[in-house]
Parts: C-alpha cells; sequence; structure tokens
C-alpha cells in the first residue's frame, strides 16, 4: 500500500515562543506568514484540502518540518476531523480549505463544533481583494455565512495582519467557553510581501474568557449540596472541556449525591462510578431521568437543560433548587430559571466548591442520603439498561456495540455518527475516562463519525480508535477512508448496518403508522446490498469484513482488533427492528418515559413502601 | 413586550453592525430602530437599538451581545434617565396658499424648515418619538410627499460616561 507520511514533529523542536523570536522581523510573503503562524500557534496536524485561492498557501505549507497536512476528499471530512482531533486530544483542530465551494463546505463542522464548544480553527483562501463583491470565480461571503455559527470569525487582507489574525484565532478558540473561529483571507494577502510579527499578548477588549467563580454562590452550592435529600448532579459536555474530571470524582464521592451524564459528558466519571446513574434525557436510563425529575436539588456542571434532556422543559425536575455552573454567563437562566448562578471554569469551581462542602459537612453533617439511594437502586434494578432480540432472528445491535466495548476496552476512542447506532453507543458500552467518546450531540450531524475517527486517530495514534456509525451515516462520510488508507491512520469502523435510516425508521414505527417513507437504505440482510459495503472498503485500501449473526460477533470484531496495518471496515448487519429504549417521546413530560414500547415505570412503588 | 433601548458600544471594525443587528434576528427579536455611529473615541463605536422585548430574552440577548468579541459594552437606557431623540425629514406640498397653516404647525413644534420650493416644503425636526408622532399627526390634513427618520439616538442624564470605562478597557 502507498504510504505517503508527512514529517512528524520532532521531539526537540524548539517552543513555539522561540519559534516566533526567530521569526519576528523576517520578511516573508502572506502565505509563508500564515504557516510560520500556524507553527507559532503549535499546530502540528492539519486537515485540509487546496483550491485556487488558498494555493499560494499550500507552496511554503509543503516544506513545513513542524505542521502534517493531511489531505482529505471532502473538506467535510477536514471540519469533522478537526473536531475529533480537538476532542480526543483537548487541542484545538486545524482545518484550511480554499474559497466559495471549499469552504462553504466547512459549515457544518464549524456548525456542530459551535454547537458542541470545540476548539477549532478554519483557515479559509478567499478571492483577491479587488475581486471581493464582484461575484468572482468560487467567490462566497464566507465569513457573513459563518458568523452566527462561529465564535468569532475575520476576513483578512492586509498581509501584515495574518499572524495577529491567526494568534487570536487560537486564544478565542480554546479560552472561555471553546469554539470554532474561521479565519478568511484573501489570495492577494497571501501574494503580497510582509514583515513576520506575531503577537507577545492578546488584546481584545471586547472578549471574555471567563469570571472566576463567586465565592458567595459556591457557599450557597455548598450549603445547598450539604442539606439536599435528593440530590443529583447533572453533568454536561463542559467538564469534558475544561478537563475537570478529578474534580468532579472528589465532588461526586464528597458530596454522595447521585450522577448522571449527558451524551456529551459520557467518561466524564467512569461509568463504574456506584453513583453514577447514565445519562439522562429522550434516550437515558429510567433512573437517571427518574433521578432529575424527583431531586430537591439539582446541580447543572457544564449543561444546558437541552431540550432532549428535558422533555417537556415546564416539567423538567419540579421539585427541585437549581444550582447552574457553566463559564459561559449565556447559558445561565437561558432555559431554566436558576437559584444559585455560578459563572466560571468547572475546573476552579471544582477546586472551590469541594472544600467549601467540606465545610459545610463540619457544620451540618454529612446529610442523610439513605432513603435517596434506596429509591435510586430501585429504580437502576428494577430498570437497567437492556434489550431483547428481534423476531426477525438478525443480530441484535445493541449486543454488537456492547461487545465492541468490552473487548476493545476503555482505553479505546469511540466515536459515533448520529441516530440509533448513536443511541445504543452511548447506552450500552461503559466509558471510564473522559474524552473517549466522541460523538455530534448538539447539531446531531450525519456523517459525523468517520473523519471525527480519522482525526482522533492522528491525535492520539497509540489508542484504538472505533468509529461506529449507521448505514446512513457511512455512506455520508465514507470517502475519507481513502485519506485514513494513504496516510496510515489505521481506524476501525464498525457499520451498524440496519439498511435503513434506523432513528426516522423508529419514529415511523411509533408515530406515522408505520409507514416507512424514505428509510429503506437497501444495504442489509437479504437486500440488493448496493453499496456492499465489504467492496466498498476493500475498493477504499481497507480491509473488509462482515458479520451477520450474533454468533459471529466476537470472533469478527477479534479479527478487526487483529489488524492494524490499515483501516477495517466490518459491516454487521442487523436487525431492522431494533428500537432504541427507553424513550421520552419529543415535546412531552420526563414523567411519561417508556421503559419499553408501552411499558411505563411505575413511579411511587418505592415512596409508598 | 415593553421598549427598551440598548447602547451597545463597539470596537469600530467591518462588519459589526450586522454581527449585531444579525443577533438579533437570529434570536426572534425586531428592532424597532437602529443608528449606529463614532464616539468621542474614534476606535469606538456606537449602537443603539430600540427593541420591543420581554425582561427576560432581553437578559438573553444581552448576554449573547456581550459574547460578540468586538461589543465592549451594553447599557440599556432608561427612558426616565435618558434623552432619547429621533430626526425626521418630512416633504410637504405646500403652494402660497398652504404655507402659512404648515409653518405655524413648524412653529408650534418647534422644527425647521431646511428646504423651500415654490409648491413644497422639507421639514426637519428633532425630538422623543412621541412629538415626532404628534407633529406628524399635525401635518395630516397635509399632503405628506416622503417621510425619513433616524433611529433613536440616547445618552443618560447626568455627569457619567459609558464610553469611558470601555475606553480604558479598549486601550488598557
Amino acid at each position: 500500500m502507498a504510504q505517503v507520511k508527512a514529517p512528524k514533529p520532532s521531539a526537540l523542536a524548539p517552543q513555539p515562543s522561540a519559534l516566533a523570536q526567530a521569526a519576528n522581523g523576517q520578511e516573508m510573503t502572506g502565505a509563508q506568514a500564515i504557516i510560520k503562524s500556524l507553527e507559532c500557534a503549535g499546530a502540528t496536524d492539519v486537515f485540509g484540502l487546496p483550491g485556487g485561492a488558498i494555493l499560494p498557501t499550500y507552496d511554503p505549507l509543503m516544506d513545513s518540518q513542524r505542521v502534517r497536512h493531511i489531505l482529505v476528499r471532502h473538506e467535510q471530512g477536514a471540519g469533522h476531523a478537526a473536531q475529533g482531533y480537538a476532542h480526543a486530544t483537548g487541542k484545538p483542530g486545524v482545518c484550511i480549505a480554499t474559497s466559495g465551494p471549499g469552504a462553504t463546505n466547512l459549515v457544518t463542522p464549524i456548525a456542530d463544533a459551535n454547537m458542541d464548544s470545540i476548539p477549532m480553527v478554519a483557515i479559509t483562501g478567499q478571492v483577491g481583494a479587488s475581486l471581493i463583491g464582484t461575484d468572482a470565480f468560487q467567490e462566497a461571503d464566507i465569513v457573513g455565512i459563518t458568523a452566527p455559527i462561529t465564535k468569532h470569525n475575520v476576513l483578512v487582507t492586509d498581509p501584515n495582519e495574518i499572524p495577529q489574525a491567526i494568534a487570536e484565532a487560537f486564544y478565542i478558540a480554546t479560552h472561555g467557553r471553546p469554539g470554532p473561529v474561521l479565519v478568511d483571507i484573501t489570495k492577494s494577502a497571501q501574494q503580497a510581501p510582509m514583515t513576520f510579527q506575531w503577537p507577545e499578548r492578546i488584546e481584545l477588549p471586547g472578549f471574555n474568557s471567563g469570571a472566576r467563580p463567586h465565592s458567595k454562590t459556591v457557599q450557597e452550592a455548598a450549603r445547598l449540596l450539604a442539606t439536599a435529600r435528593r440530590p443529583v448532579l447533572y453533568v454536561g459536555g463542559g467538564v469534558i472541556r475544561s478537563g475537570a474530571s478529578a474534580g468532579l470524582r472528589k465532588l461526586t464521592d464528597l458530596s454522595g449525591a447521585a450522577v448522571t451524564t449527558t451524551l456529551m459528558a459520557r467518561g466524564a466519571l467512569p461509568d463504574s462510578h456506584p453513583q453514577h446513574l447514565g445519562m439522562p434525557g429522550m434516550h437515558g436510563t429510567v433512573a437517571a431521568v427518574a433521578s432529575l425529575q424527583k431531586a430537591d436539588l439539582v446541580v447543572a456542571l457544564g449543561a444546558r437543560f437541552d431540550d432532549r434532556v428535558t422533555g417537556k422543559l415546564e416539567s423538567f425536575a419540579p421539585h427541585a433548587t437549581i444550582v447552574h455552573a457553566d463559564i459561559d454567563p449565556a447559558e445561565i437562566g437561558k432555559n431554566r430559571a436558576v437559584d444559585v448562578p455560578i459563572v466560571g471554569d468547572l475546573k476552579e469551581v471544582f477546586d472551590a466548591l469541594v472544600p467549601a462542602l467540606e465545610e459545610e459537612h463540619l457544620k451540618h453533617g454529612k446529610p442523610d442520603l439513605e432513603a435517596w439511594w434506596a429509591q435510586l437502586d430501585q429504580w437502576r434494578d428494577t430498570y437497567g439498561l437492556g434489550f431483547v432480540p428481534t423476531d426477525d432472528g438478525l443480530s441484535s445491535p445493541q449486543h454488537v456495540i456492547q461487545r465492541l466495548g468490552e473487548i476493545s476496552g476503555p482505553d479505546t476512542i469511540f466515536t459515533s455518527g448520529v441516530g440509533q447506532h448513536q443511541m445504543w453507543a452511548s447506552q450500552f458500552i461503559k466509558y471510564e475516562r473522559p474524552n473517549t467518546w466522541i460523538n455530534s450531540g448538539g447539531l446531531g450531524t450525519m456523517g459525523f463519525s468517520v473523519p471525527a475517527a480519522m482525526g482522533a486517530k492522528v491525535g492520539e495514534p497509540d489508542r484504538t480508535v472505533w468509529s461506529i456509525d449507521g448505514d446512513g451515516c457511512f455512506q455520508m462520510t465514507n470517502q475519507e477512508l481513502v485519506t485514513c488508507a494513504i496516510n496510515n491512520i489505521p481506524i476501525k469502523v464498525a457499520i451498524v448496518n440496519n439498511s435503513s435510516l434506523g432513528m426516522v425508521r423508529q419514529w415511523q414505527t411509533l408515530y406515522y403508522n408505520q409507514r416507512y417513507s424514505n428509510t429503506d437504505l437497501h444495504t442489509g440482510h437479504g437486500t440488493q446490498r448496493i453499496p456492499d459495503f465489504v467492496k466498498l472498503a476493500e475498493a477504499m485500501g481497507c480491509a473488509g469484513l462482515r458479520c451477520e449473526s450474533d454468533a459471529d460477533v466476537d470472533a469478527t470484531i477479534k479479527r478487526a482488533m487483529e489488524i492494524n496495518d490499515q483501516p477495517v471496515v466490518v459491516d454487521f448487519t442487523v436487525s431492522r427492528d431494533a428500537m432504541v429504549w427507553p424513550m421520552v417521546a419529543a415535546g412531552t413530560s420526563n414523567d411519561e418515559i417508556q421503559y419499553a414500547r408501552g411499558i411505563a415505570p411505575e413511579w411511587d412503588r418505592g415512596e409508598e413502601e | 413586550m415593553t421598549r427598551h433601548t440598548l447602547s451597545v458600544l463597539v470596537e469600530n471594525k467591518p462588519g459589526v453592525l450586522a454581527r449585531v443587528a444579525g443577533l438579533f434576528s437570529r434570536r426572534a427579536f425586531n428592532i424597532h430602530s437602529l443608528a449606529v455611529g463614532q464616539t468621542e473615541h474614534e476606535d469606538i463605536s456606537r449602537i443603539t437599538v430600540v427593541v420591543d422585548v420581554d425582561q427576560l430574552p432581553l437578559e438573553q440577548v444581552t448576554k449573547q451581545l456581550n459574547k460578540l468579541v468586538h461589543v465592549l459594552k451594553i447599557v440599556e437606557l432608561e427612558r426616565d434617565k435618558s434623552v432619547q431623540r429621533d430626526l425626521i425629514l418630512v416633504k410637504v406640498r405646500a403652494d402660497a396658499r398652504q404655507r402659512a397653516d404648515v409653518l405655524q404647525i413648524v412653529e408650534l413644534f418647534r422644527a425647521h424648515v431646511v428646504d423651500v420650493a415654490s409648491d413644497s416644503l422639507v421639514i426637519e425636526a428633532v425630538g422623543a418619538p412621541e412629538k415626532l408622532e404628534a407633529l406628524l399627526a399635525a401635518l395630516g390634513s397635509h399632503d405628506i410627499r416622503e417621510i425619513v427618520q433616524s433611529g433613536t439616538v440616547a445618552i443618560g442624564r447626568g455627569a457619567r460616561s459609558i464610553t469611558e470605562r470601555a475606553f480604558d478597557r479598549a486601550s488598557a
């Protein structure tokens, strides 16, 4: 197999600041300044695809000893790869595209990164300054287009402003609540001469990178945690972005509270922790959903009361006092009125809240949570996550995903697309550490999985990376497997192939009288198999495997685990009738959760006993 | 819904007005009026936005505005603690017979005539929105050919300057 390996950054290479000092004052082109700026910002891996308006920049990029460029097959792949890279490593992801269609192909990943607070810098070429506004070839107002979906963006026409614009982009993307920043640079600025000057410090008077948590509200939160009878920590993706898992662990152990981790927070607290009830929300566990509905105190930590978590907002956690800690003040009170607001980085919040709670315990003693835990345990025992095989005798998708988690183990990074397979991957894989679960939560972008896995594998080359994907999602972005094969990025893809757009089909089953309008994909068991995923994998330079029964699942996974010199695609053909349970129907109250079709939990049993 | 007047101090950068206006429309707020211009500091512009909105969504949009990198400061100017003014230009058809009546209205409202032709007048008036509405009502019996209005501009009463602290931050 052809392997073109870009140079890896050397461990002895000078630190970016020394690099900047050496470069300052040098005469160069704007294009060279872009590459130099990326080096100074510490970027080592970038994903992109060249075109006319970014061509000047691709020339010096070829000579960079520090920046490895991975040539994708579609700019959307570059964007999602940058997201996967950022999510897995915590470092900002970088993607590069040309003007016009190159830039607009980045729109979906940018919107996705904005919703899920992923630090990302997108560099786009723009037509020459004199052509702007003339409807020139491949001209698009990408700054205008992405204004509502970026944390910030900027058009650069003066080559001397390039270093500062890129330095600010990295700063803004990674400080405060992370997010995507786009820097659009005209071809004329790339071609013009300039004098390089890397800014010594960033001066952005209108940018707030976050306040320190206020001691008064922290104390109030501690007092509430020490005195509540039914406390729940509602943990969101902010804990992962902040790198605050250790603090969460301390607060969990100290408070004795129940913990729920949202779709974006899976892995923030190990699933094996006895106080962990699992995921809340539309497809959350009964125990997690019920705990929030019955709680007298909900401590939201880097979560945003998303509609998929709250269900009908008016009836969410109706008895609870709400403490809400978030780095973004705009999240506090946005959806749910808050009793105790704490604005700050979650790490600092835990650093303040844990000692404050210790003090409260000295005053009040530890709260008696025995009755609460008896109730929670009863829900957990009665309504644990599970599934029953379907009548058609085909493989269960939940079984495939559960075994993937068990065989590959907790050091694996899992990515997913959007739909049923995503929910099952969130439910049936046990996550033990942060940044091992990478998915598109807020935007819900089908096709996220393969390119995100590619980015994660580039960022964490020593970890096994499994892309769990659906047959619908896979057909949106599988071209990046070519990128993986050519660039020696051996990801593993598990297509949970139910031959349909499964989640949409599930809704058609439940709410549209089993009228399956446009959800049949003809890829599965007993169909024409167009495309044949095994052949498609092989055509793209990957190993292709197929598994058609529960009996073969383990052996197939093990075979896939043994292939490490090229990407592997496994076509797990599964039943299309399997559904995601539990479920809170859209727009209804969380109290209406169904454990399985037609089966509602008996809420008050525990309370009457 | 109540009417609110916001003063938004922004860095004088390209596209900043579009970003601010876009944020209002994206969150489904109707901008009643908008005015923008430079302040006493050449690097800072001031956008005055008048919106009809409830208190809670207003807080949300203010917080979202604060997240824009080029927005330095947002102040709500309450009606009784600020001076709020609009400017209006009205073209009225008026020949010799009607002119005296129109001029009397102009005088009553302390407006000015800024252009005169044989059969028309252009009236300029400055004032609070209610006064300008009253002026238009008074002119209602005449043939109004054209109306153009500025957005509201507003400034707080008393010695305090809202630009001062924002400027300190901008130049810190």
